[in-house]
């Protein structure tokens, strides 16, 4: 709230200065989750996010801008409200951010139906990129399966006869072992989903075990992902199963996990040792200020700000204008910390997919390492159901 | 389906039975004895776990965690009985809800505010990090360190209240209060003692649970929806119905977890059986409770008057 005020009293000030008429700040509304299992995906989304923005002294595209922080604790009743209040009350054109799917489910269709733009920087529940797809929908991170699909692909390529899977029961469990599927092309050995307020996967784990696997896939983002991993390993099990993951293993349940998750393998579109001037800048100046490694929800955050801030410089800070800013939008004219970054027809991104490793970094801190390309230009599997051109 | 796999599930469903008892027989003795709804008990739980991963954290001593954590939660619970509570004994049921609710609300906004949203890890002690063997198959040790301590504390709780005097006047106050109390027995000071008592074995529980869960805001309120049922199906005011309710919702919540998917998938579709069956094993400890409630409405193992 402090930051906000703080903010806000920034951006009044310089817009009174610049802007001959006095400039009314763009309110843009930025929905987390920054408590619940998720709670710290949402808070690298909010960090990496005010990052660009304070950097720009409290402006987006050259205008003022004052950003409405919410947390949706992941629970979408919680989250309905946040939005109607955002869209009736504070009349706000912009919100972003949204880091679980079951939230994303929740308010998509209610926010693009108000013709109000959603820049979503993490969860990408499959059904929005297809059919429900929108032009006022715009997203900087990846559809929830995609990043599987670069494990699925290793899993083949090493030969795993028997895979068993697992990830919490919702919308974003379901994509990404889905997507592991659609480039592993086998059968699995088995696929398991717990309820999202588990965290002891021990009873999981047993039967896991029993199964006798040659390797498992794991998608436990947050909160679940620390307690996965840790009780794998007090299990006995790290070294002899291999544990391949997404968003599992990363810049915020690293510093939690330490050398339980060492030799973890990842898929994502960024890691932080990417060797491009705008991946290097981001990652200093998060390091800097929040003194902790940035993960992907972090890059794609940050990137979803400065997609925003070569929008709105587009229009001029006249977001009113719906046709051009959608247009301002399209053309993704930033930077991106992932290096090439277009929007395909459904606004998704047509971008490039690694496989990631935990090793322990130059300074001694574990970290995730780039080990491959494994897809180069990759299309999300749903964006030919969706009728926009 | 081997016998091993069969007897490590019931060892995890025994190992959430004793969290699950700890805090069950503060809530058991409190609203039994002196019939009070106390709704921040999963708070006490919470601030437990909480004092627990920051006095390790500091100490990196895993006693001196418990320490804390039993000690400090025991300091919140009477302080919080003597300020706030005890104006609420008189007044009805509904009244002590909306205050103990209440106090959830402050206690995780309070956390929120010291600790931040963001969950704490605890991690468990260096000598109980790996895992043991048990006649043929393995099982982490932590675990076994949590079924140890939680079946000590039955066995205490049982001699303190049968062969103590302290006990005597615990079940001579849930029988008639105002007859102890004419007797000459301090029942405001018993029921500060009980209230402790309760408080002190929530914080032991959030201390156990830390390792196993994350510490986090809110992370009470689920674990005291369950500690409901346990007390509903052990009978109110039983400490023995609280044990064994709470072994029964342990056992029929991970076995269930586990195998009712598996049952499903014999008799329904794979899609169909994999969306419903975690869908219905979450809802099977209310089941039971209902079908307890029908049966035998006092409960299962109700306190002997």
């Amino acid at each position: 709230m402090g930051n906000t005020l703080r903010l806000l009293g920034l951006a009044l000030g310089i817009g009174f200065a610049v802007s001959a008429p006095a400039q009314q700040p763009i309110k843009i509304g930025l929905l987390v989750s920054l408590s619940s299992s998720l709670g710290a995906l949402g808070q690298d989304m909010h960090d990496a996010f005010m990052l660009v923005v304070e950097r720009n002294k409290g402006r987006l595209g050259g205008v003022p801008v004052q950003i409405l922080v919410e947390d949706d604790q992941l629970k979408p009743e919680v989250a309905t409200q946040i939005v109607d209040k955002l869209i009736e009350k504070e009349k706000v054109p912009i919100i972003t951010g949204i880091t679980g799917s079951n939230i994303m489910m929740a308010i998509h269709k209610k926010v693009v139906d108000k013709q109000v733009f959603l820049i979503g920087s993490n969860a990408g529940p499959s059904p929005i990129l297809g059919p429900q797809c929108s032009p006022y929908y715009f997203h900087t991170a990846t559809e929830n399966g995609q990043r599987a699909e670069a494990i699925g692909q290793y899993a083949a390529d090493q030969g795993y006869k028997r895979v068993y899977a697992m990830g919490p029961n919702f919308q974003a469990g379901t994509d990404t072992v889905a997507g592991f599927k659609r480039y592993y092309k086998q059968k699995l050995l088995d696929e398991v989903y717990t309820p999202l307020s588990q965290l002891d996967f021990q009873a999981e784990l047993a039967q896991l075990v029993a199964a006798k696997p040659d390797a498992v896939y794991i998608f436990y983002p947050g909160s679940w992902g620390v307690q996965f991993v840790r009780q794998w390993k007090q299990a006995g099990l790290s070294g002899k199963i291999p544990l391949l993951s997404t968003s599992t293993v990363d810049g915020i349940n690293l510093p939690a996990l330490q050398d339980a998750a060492i030799g973890v393998g990842d898929g994502s579109f960024w890691a932080p040792d990417f060797n491009n001037p705008a991946s290097k800048q981001f990652v200093e100046e998060f390091e800097k200020k929040y003194n902790r490694i940035p993960s992907q929800y972090a890059a794609a955050a940050y990137d979803s700000a400065q997609l925003l801030d070569s929008a709105i410089a587009k229009v001029k800070g006249n977001v009113a204008d719906k046709k051009a800013f959608m247009a301002a939008l399209k053309a993704a004219d930033f930077r991106s910390v992932r290096g090439p970054f277009k929007f395909n027809n459904n606004n998704f991104a047509i971008q490039d997919f690694y496989r990631l490793e935990v090793i322990k970094d130059s300074k001694g801190r574990y970290n995730l390492k780039t080990v491959t390309k494994v897809m180069t230009a990759a299309q999300d599997a749903y964006h030919t159901q969706c009728p926009m051109k | 389906m081997t016998w091993n796999l069969l007897v490590t599930q019931a060892l995890n469903g025994l190992q959430f039975g004793v969290v699950l008892f700890l805090l069950a027989a503060g809530l058991t003795l409190v609203l039994g004895v002196m019939n009070f709804v106390n709704l921040a008990h999963g708070s006490l739980y919470m601030l437990g776990a909480y004092i627990a991963a920051a006095a390790y954290a500091r100490s990196d001593s895993f006693i001196v965690a418990g320490v804390a954590a039993v000690l400090g939660t025991l300091l919140i619970g009477v302080v919080v009985e003597r300020t706030t509570l005890r104006t609420f004994y008189a007044r009805g049921h509904l009244d002590q809800v909306l205050a103990t609710f209440g106090l959830i609300l402050f206690f995780n906004e309070a956390v929120r505010i010291i600790w931040g949203a963001s969950p704490v890890y605890m991690r468990p002690p260096d000598a109980f990090s790996g895992t043991i063997d048990l006649l043929g198959f393995t099982y982490p040790s932590y675990r076994i360190l949590v079924i140890v301590v939680g079946l000590m504390m039955a066995g205490g709780l049982y001699l303190l209240i049968h062969h103590t005097r302290v006990g005597m006047l615990i079940r001579a106050g849930a029988t008639n209060a105002q007859m102890v109390s004419v007797l000459g027995v301090n029942i405001l000071l018993v029921n500060t003692l009980l209230f402790g008592l309760g408080a002190a074995m929530a914080g032991l529980s959030g201390l156990m649970a830390g390792p196993i869960f994350s510490v986090q805001p809110g992370m009470g309120d689920n674990v005291l929806i369950a500690v409901i049922v346990v007390i509903v199906i052990g009978g109110i005011g039983s400490v023995r119905g609280a044990f064994y309710g709470a072994l029964i919702v342990g056992v029929v919540d991970t076995v269930g977890r586990i195998y009712l998917p598996l049952l499903l998938r014999q008799v329904a579709e794979r899609t169909v059986a994999d969306a419903a069956g975690p869908a219905l094993a979450s809802m099977l400890i209310y089941l039971f409770m209902a079908v307890v409630l029908a049966v035998r409405p006092q409960g299962l193992f109700p306190a002997r008057r």
